[in-house]
């Protein structure tokens, strides 16, 4: 008899149903839970992502987590980190990316909380997350949800937000696309001025509580609750992707 | 052909205070960390340092050689964040270029090619123009699109490191990925290269195919055969990352005491016995029963 599904397993499903419809790009997932499903979803609705080991990679079957090409499956491609680059201004990519701060329009900070100048605490630096928001579709994935994350306004802005690319004047930022949000306790989306709002409530979660744990106002008026996952995504998730079960640790409970 | 064969302390006396740096290999994986250990030893200071940034950055910084830090991050890959470099980001002790990787690559591209820009989306709308109030866009001459103009990036002297090379400095790279080593060797006025084996010119080809001969000896001043010369950091596929002593380097940067001991221990000595005292830790770790 299984048992009924966890919260890490509904947040891995809502996180496979955001490349459901990508077509044949570069999925790019940072995180346990976006790990487990960008994988779920090459196995399932998606079988045309392209997924890479996380090294110099691309493999032609979903590798096991947290594993390279070095411990065997079939390779179908190289793509060391200049050929990233590359593929991102090719816009054939989809990047679910964390975030330490993200704020109603989908500005995201990873690079320092406080002053750049001299911050209170050093993050790891911008990375990739300017160039990838402002080339193809990125969306965020936050494991703890809290209004230390959600914050009014970033300290930092590494990903570029909904506000700062329609005020940009040029036709330069015509690829930036924010998708949606996902945390331990819903799913978020942008309405049309490109505020964040809840499109998903996870089981068992109420919209006072995303909104306790959130710096600015959400829309909670279309909200519906996030979909569980079906048999055999439990399968795949518990026997063939994450048998270890690594996603608790990255959400309990 | 010339012998460009060199020693680490002749790489080190060329090296003089206020240069600009170019350091390959990316986060934690494949530093040239013999000739970076190799600099402490000397009295350089006041270094601007470009990296992907890995432990060269943080030790760079714990020793107080670095004026600015150029770099899309700085990471120990296993351990998110190199402690001395947050330290020294956190007290101010360091100026920062923080770029988009994409910007960053796109800064060496120029300063190889000799160019004073290239244009990229990356970094429009974003902080890092606000962080780096140098930078300028530029229109397209053709349409209505805006780019960053992204510096580019000349170097006084680069350090790589790769599996193989000959003395005349013709190096190879056996891993996964080149990295942006050929990119650092170009756009700099003079590379050095430290390699895990020197081999004879032949021998290159008749081991690895053409496609691995990464760097020519057409970018590189000299060349220094240094086995384990990217210890701590991974050099597939002759050695991974030391994880053990990576998590001790993290560890010993809590305080001043740990950090200290670990001086004495690993960076006060040469570079055969820093090796030794690597080997010692092994060895006393294996003896404990444990990786621990």
């Amino acid at each position: 008899m299984t048992t009924g599904p966890s919260r890490a397993e509904i947040c891995a499903v809502a996180c496979a149903d955001a490349w459901r419809g990508a077509g044949e790009v570069l999925a790019h997932a940072v995180g346990t839970i976006p790990a487990v499903g960008v994988r779920l979803a090459r196995l399932t609705h998606s079988p045309d992502l392209v997924l890479s080991d996380g090294e110099a990679f691309l493999m032609s079957d979903p590798p096991p987590l947290g594993r390279t090409a070095a411990a065997g499956g079939t390779i179908e491609g190289w793509v060391p980190f200049r050929r990233i680059f590359d593929i991102l201004s090719s816009g054939r990519r989809h990047s679910m990316m964390g975030a330490s701060q993200v704020d109603q329009y989908g500005n995201q900070n990873i690079s320092a909380i406080g002053d750049w100048r001299r911050p209170e605490r050093a993050l790891i630096g911008v990375r990739g997350a300017p160039g990838n928001t402002v080339n193809h579709r990125t969306d965020y994935w936050v494991a703890r949800h809290t209004a230390r994350v959600f914050v009014p306004a970033v300290d930092v802005v590494s990903g570029v937000g909904n506000d700062r690319a329609r005020a940009h004047t040029s036709t330069s930022l015509r690829f930036h696309n924010l998708g949606v949000v996902i945390s331990n306790l819903g799913v978020f989306d942008y309405d049309d001025k490109g505020r964040m709002r809840i499109r998903s409530l996870h089981p068992g979660v109420s919209a006072d509580e995303v909104a306790a744990n959130t710096g600015f106002e959400l829309d909670a008026s279309a909200a519906v609750t996030t979909r569980l996952p079906d048999d055999r995504e439990l399968e795949l998730i518990r026997t063939v992707i994450d048998p270890t079960a690594s996603r608790d640790r990255e959400v309990p409970g | 052909m010339r012998d460009k064969t060199m020693s680490l302390a002749d790489v080190s006396q060329q090296i003089e205070s206020g240069m600009t740096i170019g350091i390959g290999g990316w986060g934690s994986r494949r530093k040239p960390m013999a000739l970076v250990r190799e600099l402490l030893r000397t009295d350089v200071k006041d270094l601007t340092v470009v990296s992907f940034g890995g432990p060269d950055v943080g030790l760079l910084c714990a020793a107080g050689r670095v004026r600015r830090v150029v770099y899309g991050f700085v990471s120990l890959d296993s351990i998110p964040l190199d402690p001395h470099f947050r330290a020294a980001r956190e007290n101010g002790s360091v100026a920062t270029s923080e770029y988009d990787e994409g910007m960053f690559v796109a800064a060496l591209r120029a300063g190889a090619s000799r160019l004073s820009f290239l244009p990229t989306r990356a970094g429009l709308e974003s902080d890092v123009m606000a962080m780096n109030p140098e930078l300028r866009t530029v229109a397209s001459p053709y349409d209505d699109d805006v780019y960053v103009a992204v510096p580019g990036i000349r170097l006084d002297v680069s350090l790589i490191h790769l599996n193989r090379g000959d003395i005349h400095g013709n190096g190879q790279y056996l891993g996964p990925d080149p990295y942006f080593d050929d990119l650092f060797a170009m756009a700099a006025d003079r590379c050095y290269l430290s390699v895990e084996r020197m081999v004879d010119t032949a021998e290159l080809t008749t081991a690895a195919p053409v496609q691995s001969l990464l760097v020519s000896r057409l970018f590189v001043t000299g060349v220094v055969e240094a086995p384990g010369g990217a210890h701590f950091t991974s050099c597939e596929p002759d050695y991974g990352r030391d994880e053990p002593f990576q998590a001790a380097y993290a560890r010993a940067a809590r305080d001043e005491r740990s950090w200290r001991e670990f001086t004495e221990r690993f960076l006060a000595v040469d570079e055969a016995g820093y090796q030794g005292a690597v080997e010692g830790l092994r060895a006393s770790t294996a003896a404990a029963g444990g990786n621990t």
